[in-house]
């Protein structure tokens, strides 16, 4: 029972990130109709903005103290970041410390105008295309971003803590009744976890209540109306995928401290949110979401080693085979809709 | 001649000439100039060159023919190069029977692959292909060492059995692949004058099964079943609503392309004895896709050339670097050729994948038909007179 709920946990984070890279997917591809595959480079960008914000925090002056040698005997430099100098230590430092978290609110931004920039750039003239085009020239400009971030970055992944007061483990095996250090998680993936939940809670909610939601759904179902209608739908559209892009961008922050970033977790991510979005059917957010979260812990699971030792080598292909049963037995993914993508 | 029309007979003595010459024609530079970098005529990468021809060929039969766009075709490719060693481990190292199987095997791991994914259409089918091929990837890595040999490839040794071959030659080591005695790996080198080029009886082996593998397509395009496999990608619902079943045609095509692959594979193993897992990742998947794409899908020239096209740039991209630069541009002010240096060692060497990529989207972009559209487009302007006749004579890729 311990071992099910702990693999349940562990599935929950990686769940959360597909959900989130799905949930963006589907986004611009119910309102644009287009296939993104630079999605998992927009994934990759937020997590280097967590990266550039903790290096650009930790730019430092040198100072000379002269009360303290180093062990060739001459007077030690000690490196000061700036932003000590300027807040004071305590404060400093706990800027520097919750670095991840302000990246939140660093990128947002950022990702927002990478995600107009794209899409007034370039994705506005595919929109008329075959899916194949739209696949290609995305594709090639994920490998475009990719290199570029390896230029700037290199190809080691870079270690990007998250703040001190989350490093540590939950014990929830105590909490629920079980033997202690039977069931501990870390705190930061609760926390990944729960952000992504008022994420996708956000996004839906924004979708369902406000008027601006109300358009971008009513567009969705049938676009050329909306615009007889005297709405500019297009602009709206643009929007959303701006807010699709800055979602990915999130769920890159708030993953830099679980797994170091480098620069191809976009397209290690990428191949995988594909498949969740077909197993959740295309252009159905809940289905995008839910198949997330379901592919997510079924990899978990699958990585156990009572289960690996009855199906050998199960935890590298549980994903894949779970989507062709489920592509198999229901032709349009879990939850999608008549009619998409079937030509 | 040879069931061809007189255009298509061009083409395939034109494809002839450029492989057979291909020697001479990548070689265009003497060795010890400083251009020497550009040629491309040394054997290992000539082989590469028609070996992802047929490849891009055989993808093309599926994609360009049918529409289906098949995310994990390099899957096999990877059971060719496997099937193929292990003929050499087992049987001996003559390449016929190696080759057979390989084309025999991958066209049956098609077969299945093909008859669950083209159950569905569009872009289910593609994850469902990328999730095979995803699938038979980390198996090879992972389970299935004993077949595969895991990380490391699997690869000859001298205690392997070869049942019709030796174990080891005389000298001690292991034996090279043949053709009935003729070694893959012999080059004749011609020195004329500065140039040196390479006859390597390998390429030659490849080039033959390319032409083969060209001729064939050539005659697919051309049949009644080719014509089938077109009409399945302008409107497969119209060709169900006449009672006809498509099913048939497409998992054919599938099957065949398939074993272009399984073929392409084979050769790759002749050339070079050894079978890594990663031959079958996606992204090999998608390399195909995008010789196919950049040389004009649907055409039967383009993806020959796109695959050309990319290995050459490939090659030869990532073997410049800060040095050479430097060397190119020294004539021009220090201060400059700082700043031309910086900004284009982005594009060369490791950065040649940006390079690439660019590339890539310019084309899908500016020429949705790929080189051949781009040829055709060269060849309008330059005989702008008659531009109205050849629009409605010109060839269109198939719809």
């Amino acid at each position: 029972m311990d071992a099910i709920i702990l693999q349940i946990l562990n599935g929950l984070d990686k769940g959360s990130a597909y959900a989130l890279i799905a949930l963006g997917l589907t986004l611009i591809f119910g309102t644009l109709g287009v296939v993104n595959f630079a999605h998992g480079a927009l994934f990759m960008i937020g997590a280097f903005c967590a990266v550039s914000l903790n290096k650009l925090l930790n730019l430092s002056f040198e100072t000379v103290d002269p009360t303290r040698t180093d062990f060739l005997g001459n007077p030690l430099k000690v490196k000061t970041p700036y932003i000590e100098g300027w807040f004071g230590p305590d404060l400093g430092h706990a800027i520097i410390d919750w670095s991840v978290p302000l990246a939140i609110l660093f990128s947002i931004p950022i990702m927002i105008a990478v995600g107009f920039i794209m899409e007034r750039g370039l994705i506005k003239h595919f929109y008329r295309r075959p899916h194949a085009d739209q696949i290609l020239v995305t594709f090639g400009l994920a490998i475009v971003l990719q290199e570029l971030i390896k230029h700037y970055y290199g190809a080691n992944p870079i270690q990007t803590p998250a703040p001190d007061a989350f490093k540590g483990s939950f014990d929830f095996g105590a909490m629920m009744g079980f033997d202690p250090n039977t069931i501990i998680y870390p705190y930061w993936r609760m926390i990944y976890f729960a952000f992504a939940a008022v994420i996708i809670g956000g996004v839906f909610a924004f979708l369902q209540f406000t008027t601006f939601g109300m358009v971008v759904r009513a567009g969705m179902a049938d676009r050329e109306t909306v615009g007889l209608l005297g709405i500019n739908i297009d602009k709206r559209f643009t929007i959303m995928f701006g807010l699709a892009a800055a979602v990915a961008g999130l769920a890159g922050v708030m993953y830099a401290p679980i797994n170091s970033p480098n620069y191809h977790m976009g397209m290690d991510f990428l191949v995988l949110s594909f498949v969740v979005v077909v197993v959740g059917g295309m252009g159905s957010l809940p289905g995008a979401v839910a198949a997330g979260f379901l592919l997510g812990i079924l990899e978990s699971f699958a990585s156990m080693n009572e289960i690996k030792s009855i199906i050998p080598g199960i935890d590298q292909i549980v994903i894949y085979v779970a989507a062709i049963v489920i592509l198999l037995a229901r032709p349009r993914g879990l939850l999608g809709r008549r009619g998409v993508m079937e030509d | 001649m040879l069931g061809l029309n007189k255009k298509d007979f061009t083409l395939l003595l034109i494809v002839a000439a450029l492989v057979v010459f291909a020697p001479f024609i990548l070689n265009p530079f003497p060795a010890d100039s400083a251009m020497a970098q550009f040629n491309a005529g040394y054997p290992d990468l000539m082989q590469r060159f028609v070996i992802f021809g047929i490849f891009a060929i055989g993808f093309n039969i599926l994609f360009g023919l049918t529409g289906y766009l098949s995310f994990g075709h390099a899957a096999f490719l990877g059971v060719g190069s496997y099937s193929a060693v292990w003929m050499f481990k087992l049987l001996s190292m003559n390449i016929v029977p190696a080759i057979i199987l390989s084309v025999i095997v991958s066209g049956l791991f098609a077969m299945l692959i093909g008859y669950i994914s083209l159950r569905r259409t569009g872009i289910y089918f593609s994850i469902l292909t990328l999730a095979f091929a995803e699938m038979s990837f980390r198996l090879a890595y992972s389970v299935l060492t004993p077949i595969t040999n895991g990380e490391t490839g699997l690869q000859l040794t001298l205690d392997d059995p070869r049942i019709l071959g030796e174990t080891a030659t005389a000298t001690g080591s292991i034996p090279v692949t043949n053709f009935f005695g003729i070694e893959m790996r012999a080059t004749e080198v011609m020195n004329v004058g500065g140039w040196s080029f390479q006859f390597n009886n390998g390429y030659y082996m490849c080039a033959i099964m390319l032409l083969l593998a060209f001729y064939l397509a050539i005659r697919i395009f051309r049949s009644p079943f080719g014509m089938m496999l077109r009409a399945v990608k302008s409107n497969q619902q119209r060709m169900n609503y006449t009672g006809l079943n498509t099913k048939p045609y497409t998992l054919a095509a599938f099957v065949i392309s398939g074993m272009y692959a399984g073929l392409a594979g084979g050769l790759m193993a002749s050339m070079d004895p050894l079978a890594g897992a990663e031959r079958m990742q996606w992204t090999a998947s998608g390399e195909v896709v995008l010789m196919t794409i950049l040389g004009g899908a649907g055409t039967l020239i383009g993806p020959v050339l796109g695959a050309g096209f990319i290995k050459y740039f490939e090659n030869i991209f990532s073997k410049i670097n800060e040095q050479v630069l430097h060397s190119w541009f020294h004539a021009l002010p220090d201060g400059i050729e700082n700043a031309v240096v910086w900004v284009l060692e982005h594009f060369v060497g490791s950065g040649w994948h940006l390079t690439l990529g660019l590339l890539f989207m310019l084309v899908v972009t500016f020429l949705p038909g790929g080189l051949v559209e781009g040829g055709q487009r060269l060849g309008r302007l330059l005989r702008r007179k008659d531009a109205e006749k050849k629009t409605a004579t010109q060839s269109t890729p198939a719809e």
